[in-house]
C-alpha cells in the first residue's frame, strides 16, 4: 500500500474494486468517515455487497475484465482531458520517447512487438511464447540519457503511445467486453476521473480481486497508471490502498518468503544470470535512483545469515547461496505440479493449507499423498496434515510419513506482524503455550541445532555456510529471544565503526538507526535492510522497541508516527514528494503532506532548506526542488519518475486478453489470452481446461471471502464462534440463473469445472446479475472457498467440498499467482 | 439506558458465552464468568494484534495464569480506534479451543492413524529426514545454459510453504534456515 488507512479519510472519491466492507471491515470505517465528509464511493464488483450497499454507485462488471474497465478510464481521462497534466509531465515517464521499432497491440493484432517462439514448449503453444523486448526502451541521448518531450506531441512519447493504445478502449468497448452499460460507465468515469488535480484526490482500493488472474500484475499496473494520470500518488487522500488477506502477508513477503527474492526485495541469484556476487551486484544495480545503494544492502544480509564466516575474500558467502535453475520455477504452482511429477520428494508446511487454499486443490492433494515425507506445522490439524484421509483415499495407499507439530497464535508468543500499511507492530506473549505446543521460532531454531548437529563433522564447502548461520538468540539456544532476531532484522554493527575523525559511531552489535549507514564492506549486517530503524539503542545502552510503541495521534500528527514503525523510515505515505509541486509547494493547501521550507536548517550550519511537514519525507531531506533531481518524487526507481511504460513480462502497457476460461472471445483484438500466460501441462487429466464459450461449462464462476470465516478455513471452521455462522457451503446464484435451472433457494447444486465438481447450497440471489456481453446473456456465480472436510463435529455446517478443486493450474507471466477470479463452471441441480 | 465502554463489553462477552454453549462444544460458562468480574482487578493484560485479516487491529489479551480469559480491540489504535470484525473478537478461541492439539502427532507410511509421540524423538526424526533428503538430491554443481559446469549448491528435493500467519521474526528465520540450507523451493500464501 503506497498510503495509510487512517489517510483514506481525506479522498475525494474512493473506488473499492474489491468487497472491502466484508472483507477488510475495520478498515472500511475510513471509507465511510470520507463518506461523510462529502466523498463519493463507488463500487466496481461482479456482486452486490455490503460495500456496494454503502456505495454511491455499484458497477457490476464480468469477472476478469478488468483492464478494460481502467483502459476505458485513462481513455475517458485523456480525451476529456481530466488528468492532471503537470503532474504527468513532470513526475511520470509520459514525456519519455520510445525506440521507434517498438509497436503496440494497436498494429500487431492483440499482441506488442516482439513476441518470439522459443521453442521450449513442444507441442504445448502456451509454452512456446515468450517476448523479446529489444524494442520496449527510451530513446537516449549521447550521454545516456532518456529523451524527453515536455510537450507530451512527439508520437513516440510514451504519452502518445499510451493514448493511442487506449484510444480502443472506448465506452462502447467498455459496454460489450466487461458488460456495463455505456451511460452507468461514463457516470462513473466523470466522477472518478474529475476528481483530479490540485485540489482533489482520488484513492483505488484492492485485493485479490485483482491479483488472481493471468494478468493479474498488469490489472495492478494498470490501476496504478490511472493514479498517476490522475496525480493521485504521494498525495493525501490518494494513492494505491492494496489490502492483504492475512496478517502478515506484507511481512512474509518483506521477509521473502517468495521463491525469486531474499529478504528485502534483493532477487534470488540465477545459475546463468549471476555466476558470482561481483556480477549480480553489476547486473541488479541500476545505475540511478535509491537502489544504487543495493550492495550495502546486499551484502548486509549475506553477513546477517554467514556471520563472521562471510568476508571480503569468500564474496561474503554468496557462493553458499542456492542459484536457480530458471526463473520460469519454483512458484507455489511449480511446487505441486514439481511435486505430482516426482521432483519435489519432501514438504514443510508451517501456517498453511494447500489441501485446501491453493488452486487446483485436487492436483496439491494428489501431489502431497507422493511425498516421502512431509511436515506440518499449524494451530489445528489441518487437510493439508491429514492428507491421508481425504475422502476417497484409501490411507494404505499414501506412503508418506507425517510429522504434525502443534503450533501457538500471536497471542501465546512474542513477535512482529507487518500490517497490510507497511505498520511493523508487535504482539506480546500473554500466556505460555499449552502442553507441547511449539512456535514457529522454537521450532525452526531447534531443527536448525539439531541439523548442524548432523553436519558437524562435515568438511564439505557446501555446509560450511550453514554450519555458520547462527540460529542462537539470547541465552537459550532453542527458545530464542524474538526482539534479538528483530535486531538482526534490523541491522547492527558487525564491529566497532568510527567517522574520519575516529569518533565511535556505532560500537560492535549496536543496531543501526537507518538504512543509511549500512555498508558493502562487512562492517554492517542486516536480515532486511527495509525494516532498519525499528530497534535502536535507547539512551540507557538497551535495545528499543519501536514496533511495540503505542503512542495515539495527536492533532499535530494524524498519521500517527509514534504508533509502532512503518518501513522505510517510519514512513507513512510513499513517494510523499509527489504531494508538493515543482517549486516544493503543496499542490493545494488543503492537500499538503511535505513541503520545501527555504528557511529551515540545512544540512550543514552553513546551508538553509529542508523539507518539512506531516510525515516523513519520502525523498533526500535537504535536495532542494532546483536541485538536480530534486523535482523527482519516485525515488525508488532508476529513472525517479512514476511510470506508464513499465515493461513485465506480458507487455508494457496492459492490454485486455479473456481470462484462460472464457464464455467469449475477445472483443477486443484477435488475441484470445494473455499470449505469454503460463499453461502447465499435466498428465492424468490433473489440469483440463474448458474451450472458450463451452457448452459444457457455459458460466462464469469467480470464488472469494466472507467476513465470518478466513481463507482456507483453518482459523474459522474450529472455532464455534465463527464456525456456526454459516449453516452450510453455498453458491450465489442469480434469480433469473437460478430460474432457467429450476433450482430453489436453499438446493443442493452441483458446481462444476473440467477439474472437479462439488455439492453446495444456492443462493438464489438478486446481487448477482446477468451480463450483456456483445449481446448475448452471460451468467457469473460466486462461491466461497473456506470448506473443508474438517471441522466442529456438532456443526455439520463448518464442512464442507472444497471450492479450489474446480480452479485450474494457470498463472501470470510473471508473478506466477493463479487464475481464481475467473474461470469456467456449470452448475446442475442435485436431484433428490 | 446508558452503558459504559466497560459495560458494553461485558454484556458482548457473555453474549458470546452463550452462542459457543449453544454450539454443546465450548463451555465458556467460567471464562465469561471470569471475565465479567475478574477482568480488571486480578488479570494481567498484554498488547496484541489480531491475526486474522492484514488491518492489524490491535488487541487487549487478558489473562490469569496460562489462561487467556478476554480479548478485545486495543481503544487507542490509531487505524482501527479500537474496533474489531467477527474474526478478531473470535480470536480467544484460537487459544481456548478444546479441538486444539496439544501434542505431536506421528502419522507413518501407509498407517490409518496418529500416534502421539514425544517432541525430542519428533525433532530428532525430522532432522534427519532433512538430513537425509539433502544429502541424497543436492545438486553441487550442474552445467550452465553454455555447457559449462558451475556451483550452484541447490537443493530442489524439500520444498516448502508458509506462513503469512507468522511473525516477520519467524519468517526471516525460515528463510535463513531455507536459504542456507540450499532450499529453492520457498513460497508463502501471498503468492496465491
Amino acid at each position: 500500500m503506497t498510503t495509510n488507512l487512517i489517510d483514506i479519510q481525506h479522498s475525494d472519491v474512493i473506488m473499492c474494486t474489491n468487497n472491502m466492507a466484508e472483507n477488510h471491515p475495520v478498515a472500511f470505517q475510513w471509507v465511510m468517515k470520507a463518506k461523510e465528509r462529502g466523498a463519493k464511493v463507488i463500487h466496481v464488483d461482479p456482486r452486490f455487497t455490503r460495500t456496494s450497499a454503502v456505495s454511491d454507485i455499484h458497477v457490476p462488471l464480468r469477472s476478469g475484465t478488468n483492464i478494460a474497465f481502467f483502459g476505458g478510464l485513462m481513455n475517458y481521462a485523456i480525451q476529456k482531458n481530466l488528468y492532471f497534466k503537470d503532474y504527468v509531465v513532470h513526475y511520470t515517464n509520459a514525456p519519455f520517447l520510445i525506440d521507434p521499432a517498438f509497436k503496440t497491440p494497436t498494429d500487431l493484432g492483440g499482441l506488442f512487438e516482439g513476441l518470439e517462439q522459443t521453442g521450449k514448449g513442444g507441442s504445448d503453444p502456451h509454452l512456446a511464447e515468450t517476448y523479446n523486448k529489444s524494442s520496449w526502451k527510451y530513446q537516449v541521448d549521447a550521454e545516456g540519457n532518456p529523451k524527453r518531450d515536455l510537450t507530451l506531441q512527439d508520437p513516440h512519447s510514451v504519452f502518445q503511445l499510451l493514448k493511442r493504445h487506449y484510444s480502443r478502449y472506448t465506452p462502447e468497448m467498455v459496454e460489450r467486453v466487461c458488460g456495463i452499460p455505456q451511460a452507468k460507465f461514463v457516470e462513473v468515469a466523470q466522477l472518478y476521473c474529475g476528481n483530479s488535480g490540485r485540489e482533489k484526490t482520488g484513492t483505488i482500493t484492492y485485493a485479490l480481486n485483482l491479483t488472481q488472474h493471468t494478468n493479474g500484475v498488469q490489472n495492478i499496473r494498470s490501476l496504478c497508471m490511472l493514479q498517476l494520470l490522475l496525480g493521485n500518488i504521494g498525495r493525501p487522500g490518494g494513492g494505491v490502498v492494496a489490502l492483504r488477506g492475512h496478517a502478515n502477508v506484507q511481512g512474509a513477503t518483506d521477509l521473502e518468503l517468495l521463491y525469486h527474492e531474499l529478504p528485502g526485495y534483493l532477487a534470488m541469484p540465477l545459475r546463468d544470470a549471476h555466476p558470482d556476487l561481483k556480477t549480480y551486484l553489476e547486473k541488479e544495480t541500476p545505475k540511478g535512483g535509491f537502489w544504487v545503494n543495493k550492495p550495502k544492502f546486499m551484502i548486509s544480509l549475506l553477513k546477517a545469515f554467514y556471520g563472521d564466516a562471510a568476508t571480503k575474500d569468500n564474496e561474503f558467502g554468496y557462493q553458499w547461496l542456492p542459484k536457480r535453475a530458471s526463473a520460469d520455477a519454483y512458484s507455489h504452482q511449480h511446487i505441486f505440479v514439481d511435486m505430482y511429477k516426482g521432483k519435489v520428494k519432501a514438504f514443510f508446511c508451517d501456517g498453511q493449507n494447500p489441501a485446501v487454499g491453493g488452486p487446483n486443490a485436487k492436483l496439491a492433494r494428489a501431489a502431497m499423498q507422493k511425498l516421502e515425507w512431509l511436515v506440518v506445522v499449524d494451530i489445528f490439524l489441518t487437510e493439508t496434515a491429514e492428507v491421508w484421509k481425504t475422502p476417497g483415499t484409501n490411507a494404505k495407499d499414501v506412503p508418506t510419513e507425517v510429522f504434525f507439530i502443534p503450533a501457538a497464535p500471536a497471542a501465546e508468543k512474542d513477535g512482529s506482524l507487518t500490517n497490510t500499511m507497511r505498520l511493523i507492530q508487535w504482539h506480546e506473549k500473554s500466556v505460555n503455550p499449552p502442553g507441547e505446543v511449539q512456535t514457529d521460532a522454537q521450532f525452526v531454531c531447534t531443527l536448525a541445532h539439531r541439523l548442524q548437529k548432523l553436519y558437524a563433522r562435515s568438511k564439505k564447502e557446501r555446509d560450511q555456510g550453514f554450519l555458520a548461520a547462527n540460529f542462537t538468540f539470547g541465552e537459550k539456544p532453542d527458545h530464542p529471544d524474538m526482539e534479538l532476531v528483530l535486531k538482526e532484522i534490523n541491522g547492527f554493527a558487525t564491529e566497532e565503526i568510527t567517522d574520519k575523525d575516529g569518533k565511535v559511531v556505532y560500537k560492535k552489535n549496536q543496531p543501526l538507526n537507518t538504512f543509511a549507514h549500512m555498508t558493502d564492506d562487512g562492517k554492517t549486517a542486516s536480515g532486511c535492510w527495509i525494516y532498519t530503524g525499528v530497534t535502536v539503542e535507547g539512551p540507557d545502552g538497551k535495545l528499543v522497541n519501536k514496533a511495540n510503541a503505542h503512542k495515539p495521534p495527536d492533532k499535530t500528527d494524524y498519521l500517527a508516527h509514534g504508533w509502532t514503525f512503518s518501513w522505510p523510515a517510519n514512513r507513512r505515505i510513499l513517494y510523499n514528494r509527489a504531494s508538493a509541486d515543482l517549486e516544493g509547494k503543496p499542490w493545494s493547501e488543503k492537500k499538503k503532506l511535505i513541503w520545501w521550507d527555504p528557511e529551515a536548517p540545512g544540512q550543514t550550519p552553513d546551508k538553509k532548506g529542508k523539507w518539512i511537514g506531516l510525515d516523513v519525507p519520502d525523498f533526500n531531506a535537504f535536495l532542494a526542488p532546483d536541485a538536480k533531481g530534486g523535482d523527482k518524487p519516485f525515488i525508488m526507481r532508476a529513472d525517479l519518475v512514476g511510470a506508464f511504460f513499465g515493461p513485465l513480462n506480458d507487455g508494457p502497457f496492459p492490454e485486455h486478453y479473456e481470462p484462460i476460461e472464457s464464455p467469449t472471445r475477445n472483443l477486443l483484438s484477435k488475441q484470445q489470452n494473455n499470449p505469454v500466460a503460463k499453461i502447465w501441462s499435466l498428465p492424468d487429466q490433473k489440469n483440463d481446461l474448458a474451450a472458450v464459450a463451452s457448452k459444457d461449462y457455459p458460466y462464469v464462476i469467480t470464488t472469494y471471502r466472507l467476513t465470518e470465516h478466513h481463507l482456507s478455513g483453518v482459523m474459522s471452521r474450529y472455532l464455534p464462534m465463527l464456525a456456526e455462522l454459516f449453516e452450510s457451503h453455498f453458491a450465489e446464484i442469480s434469480l433469473e440463473l437460478a430460474k432457467e435451472l429450476g433450482i430453489a433457494n436453499g438446493d443442493k447444486v452441483t458446481v462444476s469445472s473440467p477439474r472437479g465438481k462439488i455439492v453446495a447450497r444456492a443462493m438464489v440471489t438478486n446481487r448477482l446479475k446477468p451480463f450483456k456481453i456483445d449481446g448475448k446473456t452471460v451468467h457469473q456465480i460466486g462461491v466461497p472457498w473456506h470448506w473443508g472436510w474438517k471441522g466442529v463435529d456438532s456443526l455439520p455446517g463448518s464442512r464442507g467440498d472444497i471450492t479450489n478443486d474446480l480452479s485450474a493450474t494457470v498463472g501470470d507471466p510473471t508473478v506466477y499467482i493463479q487464475e481464481t477470479k475467473a474461470f469456467l463452471c456449470n452448475v446442475k441441480k442435485v436431484e433428490v | 439506558m446508558s452503558l459504559s465502554r466497560r459495560d458494553f463489553f461485558k454484556h458482548a462477552g457473555s453474549a458470546g458465552a452463550g452462542i459457543a454453549a449453544g454450539a454443546s462444544v465450548f463451555d465458556l460458562t467460567p471464562v465469561a464468568a471470569a471475565a465479567t468480574t475478574l477482568k480488571l482487578t486480578e488479570a494481567k493484560v498484554h498488547t496484541s494484534v489480531c491475526p486474522y485479516c492484514s488491518v492489524g487491529c490491535n488487541q487487549l489479551v487478558y489473562s490469569k495464569g496460562d489462561r487467556i480469559i478476554d480479548i478485545e480491540g486495543h481503544p487507542d489504535t490509531p487505524h482501527t480506534l479500537g474496533k474489531l470484525c467477527p474474526k478478531g473478537a473470535a480470536t480467544i478461541q484460537l487459544s481456548n479451543n478444546p479441538l486444539r492439539p496439544t501434542k505431536p502427532l506421528y502419522r507413518a507410511p501407509g498407517s490409518d492413524k496418529w500416534e502421539e509421540k514425544p517432541i525430542e524423538w519428533m525433532y530428532e526424526q525430522i532432522a534427519k529426514r532433512y538430513y537425509d533428503t539433502r544429502e541424497k538430491y543436492f545438486i553441487e554443481r550442474e552445467p550452465d545454459k553454455d555447457g559449462k559446469e558451475v556451483v550452484v549448491n541447490r537443493l530442489d528435493a524439500i520444498a516448502s510453504l508458509g506462513s503469512a500467519c507468522i511473525d516477520n521474526e519467524e519468517c526471516y528465520l525460515i528463510s535463513k534456515l531455507n536459504r542456507t540450507l540450499g532450499i529453492v523451493y520457498h513460497e508463502h500464501q501471498a503468492r496465491v
